[in-house]
């Protein structure tokens, strides 16, 4: 039992440069291995939502947080608690849409980026495509299906960082094959 | 706290009685289905409980589910108090660190994690309620 308190579900530090420049790695070598921006994002898009179907359970093991009432809620939680507890940063949530199911996360600054310039030859390039990804795995699997795309981006010259979350469908729980 | 609804079926599984009084959401579908879907999960407890301690059927069916919709189910005598701690932490400390963290464990499959096993085999012994005795 002993070591199994000491791998309890607090979170544990990590260098950040670290974390920063394997993510650039993977990047990088995404652009290598595919020829051109889009195939890269969608890669990118594809990691992200292998880790966010995992994560998520994580994610309900360290919180505290229980099933959400509303997409609101949702998003408070996505920016409050789970943004906090994997990447130290707490964007806003604005823009939401009259109907209450589109809504912004403002990103001030993103750790993924940290030393990132993107070239010239790669304006097509969504770096940070990952998190679009994770964030659909994760909601998938607590049955909201969401379209997430990163609608600004300080990499390529806005001011800030935006990712638009819509709301798409509630996702019904699936019985066992075999039953009706 | 509130009371939702009642429901009383005879030995055939009728539905004798209904009534209800704080309902907050209704089902989608007729009453009668709605019946025989309470029934039909009774019957399976039931015959399930009889199949695993065929002296006494009196039981306790401890239950946690995960908005992601993973669900632990712990049998236990009548002695064991609330679980759902217990519940939560095979699930938090256990299922989490070991299976989902594993990359070479598949999801959506049987587990087959040997540390897993025997994880989980010496947290439940070293419950405090566990002993291998029934009574």
């Amino acid at each position: 039992m002993s070591r199994q308190s000491n791998r309890t579900t607090e979170s544990k530090k990590m260098n950040s440069e670290l974390f920063t420049l394997t993510y650039g790695a993977l990047v990088t070598q995404l652009c290598k291995d595919y020829e051109n921006d889009e195939e890269v994002n969608k890669q990118l898009d594809k990691m992200g939502y292998n880790i966010g179907v995992r994560l998520i359970e994580d994610f309900l093991a360290r919180s505290s947080v229980g099933r959400c009432h509303d997409f609101r809620e949702t998003a408070d939680v996505i920016a409050k608690v789970a943004f906090k507890m994997y990447l130290g940063i707490t964007p806003s949530v604005t823009n939401w849409s009259p109907a209450g199911d589109e809504f912004s996360l403002i990103l001030e600054s993103n750790p993924l980026v940290d030393f990132v310039e993107l070239p010239d030859n790669h304006s097509n390039l969504v770096y940070s495509n990952l998190l679009c990804g994770v964030l659909r795995g994760a909601l998938e699997m607590v049955q909201m299906a969401v379209d997430v795309r990163f609608a600004q981006d300080m990499l390529r010259g806005d001011n800030v960082t935006e990712i638009r979350m819509k709301f798409i469908k509630r996702i019904e729980e699936n019985l066992p094959a075999g039953d009706e | 706290m509130t009371v939702h609804n009642l429901y009383i079926f005879d030995r055939n599984g009728a539905c004798l009685h209904y009534s209800e009084w704080n309902r907050k959401k209704q089902a989608g579908i007729s009453k009668e289905e709605e019946f025989k879907l309470m029934y039909g999960m009774l019957f399976s407890i039931r015959s399930f409980v009889s199949k695993m301690s065929p002296l006494d059927i009196r039981y306790k069916l401890h239950y946690y589910e995960t908005p992601t919709g993973v669900k632990v189910v712990m049998n236990t005598d009548l002695g064991v108090p609330n679980c759902r701690d217990i519940l939560h932490q095979i699930y938090s400390t256990l299922y989490v660190e070991y299976i989902v963290k594993n990359p070479l464990c598949p999801l959506g499959e049987s587990l087959r994690s040997e540390l897993f096993n025997s994880r989980l085999d010496s947290f439940i012994k070293a419950l405090p309620f566990f002993s291998a005795r029934a009574g």
